[in-house]
């Protein structure tokens, strides 16, 4: 291992073969879930691993241009796992702002996706109709990317509205307060079904206009790609979540590096300290509150558009958790960390532990029998409870814990946790 | 260790490789949580007939099989696991789900693949009246079933000052909304109408009813919410008669609520087992197989399996290959059945031509209840606006 | 409509009140651990949560053995506390000593692992309840003794009545009082005088509305319910006494205050909390089995609500005081009752009893931005 890293052209070498390799065998098997994972895992070390960065530009366009669109063809629930992983890791990227470099514990993140997913589902179904003059909702779909912008904004108002009283507790009231206002946000979209019907309640709000492709469609058409309306959505939302990705990313090392950046460390290294070298300390808060917020109110606009459907059920607690789990798990403060952990907990929430449970099924079904000799099984005995999909909580609370006690700086750690232990052992 | 990745790695890569000439239907309803007792039986009663059909379709040269799937009775869950569904090539149709406000979402993502759903329990009208040409559904609606328990309510038990309390989904608000009206028009009086997500302290709703003094209550929603409100109703000495759609059909009702489910009624779309002659073999068939007897939706689940494995046969022995989605949906909208719970056929948009609705006394607190009214009803129609 | 208001009002402050006992019991746990620690235990919800399903199953099992319903919850009690402790006890070895050895100064990683904890608990009781049953929603039988009705006496409700209106007239001619001071140079009026202008207009009250008051109230209580004030004033009174009276109440204010000084004066800072947890763990076992004796069902997902709450409680109350979780409790479970009772009425049915969580959560922030040391407690300084 160690050999390979002190030699740069081997490293490049291997990391390209395997990329080779494993894009080859997903193409032949788009269905199966080990050649997927395994070229992930060569895009993730083409990325973080120090080979030249012609190599990286190289595997990662061919990844996620060509590998991963020629393979959803044949499997469109990559495209699904994509477009998740997407706007999972915008918002990690917008709750490590808030959590990461700010320091400030926010469990009510998932207020702010639902605040942008509503923004767009009222306006771009026939729900608005319910309490405007006009009767001309639903908006056509072109609105959509003004509706972006709009959900980026009234997100971000949100934000410093929730935050304007939490962002006055310190830590840990903070955490349990922004969980209140998370939760009084679901239950606001829930009962605004009367006495004026806003969100239509628990219903939810269905069908929700989607950007119209008709262009994406033709222009496809130009490249010999013939593709029908169905099948071309997930290919355009999936390219769209990759735009989006990498504005969000650049946003995130422009703000990083800014002044805000540095203030949002200090305070978040030492309240005190920070304040005594004239931080402002609230409106600096207010600040990161309102930035993660707007991230989360643009992804949210996207995924009522790509989901078609939006209710309160998609915006509990859960969810929040789950978005700082990926936080957690790349490292709190560091944005390869933030992606990273967003792509991992995604792809186990959505596909793997489904498969797991698909898999347990199949031999449930069929009576399997496992004999090791001494001991001997019949799957056809196991108790329906026991599906792996329905213990995401076990697996996140697993996460938390386990990364807390043995590696709370995650597994990127931010790089001025990196330099500071590196100063400290010199 | 290297050798359990091993083993892992094989059995993924095995999973994914075993394609070929298999065919899945797949059920979706409540597998786990309160709901899952009415979810479990459209499965049992699905993988009975499935499991029925597999010999003829091996005949054939077909493997046929049933993928159940849990939608935790949750919207989004649903959606989830609709957009899973749709990507697998070897799932040609769906059998579920139990809550409307669930399949009402869950269809939006089926009709873009055109794949048939065939729904054993949803009673909304909306499933059916947006006129997709892909979703039918076997039983009757909540704009037969809610009217229907108002009218016996009013005119039989004499209610004149009603409460309702429904649970804000959309099953639950809808069935409440069309007794209210009904019953409104008959002239009862509605003291209050009221929605609650609450699953365990009632006292707010019971002081509520109270003030109000109602001879009556109606409840739209599920067994587990109504069995406890009931119980909590009884225990604070409200002594209103207390009814509830197809929701409160399940012998978990009974076990939740005690004691105080003596007296209380309730309508549904799904008839006990002795009201159809034909159901009798297959009822045997079921306690045997799974060691319980079929409750509520499980007949209609077994019957909707087979209405799609009959067009499925059909196509097949025909075309000597599994029809695409699109086919299937045609075919199956088509499709006529002597099920075991009558005749099955279903009108342009998808509704069955002709349901049964079932009002029930729960005399004594055992489950199942004595039926007390039944009533045949040809689904209303509604205009499609444009056929999509 | 007002007459409405004051008819349920004896039994909905009674309803609150039975509900705040069990806000106040969950909240001892709460403000156990922070009075230590000065860590919120988000598992708590899901330790309330064990003892309620460990006595649920105490129930069931025991059900056909023991005949004396009476013996049968005291047994599904003690197991249910001593199940719910051990679990305490477990998440505080397991998952917050390791952090307090290691030293983090980050206050963000014990919190977050105890949000951990607490979805992992759900969960792994889940996966328990699924595997030995097939399903996890486990109903409290019913006892005849247990939901026999009493009949309380109308002078309750009625005194009930009078002293809320009173205590309404008493706030009142207070901000009566600050008005008429704008205007007009006068003294403020002592609370004396306030008092018996309050007493005045409640008389008026009570004569104006009497065809309500003194009619049948309708007040009743169960047996459960009065086993649930009984032993909940029981658990207020065993705590309070063992803080301030023993020896190991003694150790466990002297961590409280400074634990390195304390261990100094040969106490243990590691058994004194584990003690902590193991009481606060017991009590909050106690208080679920006593919920789900009240509610019926129970399910590994039913602590979620009542902890939240009975965090707010303890916040309510003054964090990390005893008397103060009690008065908590019983403040926003009245509140509770209140709110989604009258909620319908006032607005018309268009504010229905949900908004009774939100409710909550806005006394919760409220409290932590101008009363952050609660109605009892007082000011402390950051510790740096």
């Amino acid at each position: 291992m160690r050999k390979l890293r002190e030699n740069p052209l081997l490293l490049s070498a291997v990391i390209a073969i395997v990329a080779l390799v494993a894009s080859f065998w997903l193409l032949n098997h788009p269905r199966s879930t080990l050649p997927f994972l395994l070229t992930l895992g060569a895009l993730l070390a083409a990325l973080l691993q120090p080979i030249p960065r012609w190599l990286k530009v190289l595997i990662g366009g061919a990844i996620l241009l060509l590998v991963i669109p020629a393979a959803g063809f044949k499997n469109s629930f990559l495209f699904e796992l994509g477009i998740q992983t997407g706007i999972y890791a915008a918002m990690a990227l917008g709750l490590n702002v808030v959590v990461g470099l700010a320091g400030l514990l926010d469990l009510g993140y998932a207020a702010f996706f639902a605040v942008g997913a509503y923004t767009w589902a009222i306006f771009g179904s026939p729900q608005a109709n319910e309490f405007m003059p006009w009767k001309i909702f639903p908006l056509p779909g072109e609105y959509f990317y003004l509706f972006m912008l709009v959900a980026v904004v009234v997100a971000a108002i949100t934000g410093v509205v929730i935050g304007s009283p939490a962002l006055r507790l310190k830590g840990d009231y903070l955490a349990i307060v922004t969980l209140g206002l998370g939760e009084v946000v679901r239950v606001l979209a829930n009962n605004l079904d009367q006495p004026i019907n806003i969100t239509n309640g628990p219903q939810g709000i269905t069908p929700i206009q989607r950007p119209p492709i008709d262009w994406f469609i033709a222009l496809l058409d130009r490249f010999g790609l013939h593709l029908s309306r169905a099948e071309a959505y997930p290919l355009f939302f999936y390219l769209l979540v990759l735009v989006i990705i990498g504005i969000v990313t650049l946003v995130n090392v422009r703000l990083d590096r800014s002044r805000f950046g540095r203030a949002w460390i200090a305070i978040r290294e030492d309240e005190t300290a920070a304040r005594a070298m004239g931080i402002p300390l609230f409106p600096t808060k207010l600040i990161a509150f309102a930035t993660g917020a707007s991230f989360s109110g643009a992804m949210g606009a996207l995924f009522a558009a790509k989901q078609l459907y939006v209710s309160p059920e998609s915006f509990t607690l859960i969810q929040s958790i789950m978005i700082l789990v990926m936080v957690i798990l790349g490292g709190m403060g560091s944005i390869p960390g933030a992606i990273l952990g967003a792509a991992t907990v995604t792809i186990l929430n959505v596909d793997l532990l489904k498969s797991a449970s698909d898999y347990l099924n199949d031999l449930r079904n069929a009576g399997f029998v496992l004999d090791l000799g001494f001991f001997k099984y019949n799957f056809a005995n196991l108790p329906n409870q026991l599906e792996p999909a329905k213990y995401e909580r076990m697996v996140f609370g697993l996460i938390m814990i386990l990364m807390m006690i043995y590696r709370p700086e995650g597994i990127i750690p931010e790089r001025r946790h990196v330099l500071e232990m590196k100063k400290e052992e010199a | 260790m290297k050798k359990a990745l091993l083993a892992l790695a094989l059995a993924f890569g095995a999973s994914a490789l075993a394609q070929g000439n298999v065919i899945k239907i797949a059920t979706v309803s409540p597998l786990s949580g309160e709901q899952a007792a009415l979810g479990e039986m459209i499965k049992l009663g699905a993988q009975l007939a499935v499991e029925e059909a597999q010999p003829e379709f091996e005949k054939l040269g077909f493997k046929l099989e049933l993928a159940p799937q849990d939608d935790q009775a949750n919207p989004d869950v649903g959606v989830a696991v609709a957009r899973r569904l749709v990507t697998d090539p070897e799932i040609v149709a769906i059998v579920g789900h139990l809550n409307t406000g669930v399949a009402i979402p869950s269809s939006e993502v089926y009709k873009d693949y055109q794949l048939a759903m065939v729904s054993p329990a949803n009673t909304g009208p909306a499933v059916t009246d947006r006129c997709y040409l892909n979703v039918n559904r076997l039983v009757g609606r909540d704009d037969v079933q809610g009217p229907a328990g108002a009218e016996f309510a009013v005119k039989e038990l004499g209610a004149k000052r009603i409460f309702i309390v429904h649970d804000k989904t959309t099953y639950g608000q809808g069935v409440a909304e069309q007794f209210k009206k009904k019953a409104e028009e008959l002239g009862a009086q509605v003291v209050g109408f009221v929605g609650t997500e609450e699953k365990a302290n009632f006292q707010a709703l019971i002081l509520q009813m109270k003030a109000k003094k109602p001879d009556f209550v109606y409840f739209g929603g599920i067994y587990h919410q109504a069995g406890v409100l009931l119980k909590q109703m009884r225990e604070r000495g409200i002594k209103a008669t207390f009814m509830g759609p197809d929701g409160l059909d399940s012998s978990k009702f009974v076990e939740i609520a005690g004691e105080a489910a003596k007296g209380a009624y309730y309508t549904t779309v799904a008839g006990p087992i002795e009201k159809y002659p034909k159901a009798k073999a297959m009822a045997e068939k079921f306690e045997k197989k799974f060691g319980k007897k079929p409750e509520s939706f499980a007949i209609y689940a077994y019957d909707s399996a087979n209405v799609v494995i009959k067009a499925l046969k059909d196509f097949v022995a025909y075309a000597k290959r599994p029809p695409t989605r699109a086919e299937l949906s045609m075919l199956i909208r088509q499709t006529t059945l002597e099920g075991v719970t009558g005749h099955v056929a279903f009108d342009y948009k998808g509704d069955r031509k002709k349901a049964d609705y079932f009002v029930i006394h729960l005399k004594e607190a055992k489950y199942p209840g004595e039926v007390v009214k039944v009533i045949s009803f040809p689904a209303p129609a509604t205009k499609c606006e444009a056929i999509k | 409509m007002l007459e409405i208001l004051i008819q349920l009002l004896p039994s909905v402050l009674l309803e609150g009140l039975i509900l705040g006992f069990v806000y106040a019991m969950i909240a001892l746990g709460y403000t156990m651990v922070y009075g230590v620690l000065e860590l919120i235990n988000f598992a708590h919800s899901e330790i309330f949560m064990a003892g309620a399903v460990a006595g649920a199953e105490t129930f069931i099992l025991l059900k056909g053995a023991i005949a004396n319903p009476f013996l049968l919850l005291a047994l599904a009690i003690l197991i249910g506390g001593a199940v719910a402790a051990i679990v305490a006890i477990l998440v505080e070895r397991l998952a917050y000593r390791p952090l307090r050895k290691r030293g983090t100064t980050n206050r963000l990683v014990p919190l977050i692992t105890a949000i951990g904890v607490s979805f992992f608990l759900q969960d792994l009781v889940r996966l328990i309840e699924g595997l030995w049953h097939n399903a996890f929603y486990r109903r409290y039988p019913s006892f005849a003794v247990f939901e026999a009705t009493y009949n309380l006496p109308n002078w309750i409700g009625v005194l009930t009545i009078a002293l809320t209106v009173w205590l309404g007239f008493w706030v009142l001619a207070y901000f009566g009082d600050w008005l008429i001071r704008l205007f007009a140079k006068k003294p403020r009026a002592t609370g004396r005088t306030l008092s018996l202008v309050a007493a005045g207009l409640t008389l008026v009250f009570l004569f104006l509305y009497r065809h309500v008051v003194f009619a049948d109230l309708g007040m009743t209580i169960q047996m459960k319910s009065i086993l649930v004030i009984v032993v909940s004033l029981a658990m207020l009174y065993g705590l309070n006494w063992l803080v301030h009276k023993t020896k190991l109440g003694i150790a466990i204010r002297a961590v409280a205050q400074d634990a390195q000084t304390a261990s100094l004066m040969g106490i243990d800072p590691d058994v004194i909390v584990s003690r902590t947890f193991l009481i606060g763990g017991f009590l909050g076992g106690v208080a679920g089995v006593l919920f789900g004796l009240l509610y019926t069902l129970v399910h590994p997902y039913v602590g979620f609500i009542p902890g939240i709450k009975a965090f707010t409680a303890a916040v309510l109350g003054g964090i990390g005081n005893i008397t103060g979780a009690a008065v908590g409790g019983l403040v926003l479970g009245m509140l509770e009752m209140l709110g989604g009772t009258y909620l319908t009425f006032l607005t018309n049915g268009a504010m229905g009893t949900e908004y009774k969580d939100i409710l909550a959560f806005m006394i919760l922030i409220f409290i932590l931005l101008f009363r952050p040391q609660g109605i009892i407690g007082q000011q402390l300084g950051e510790k740096v």
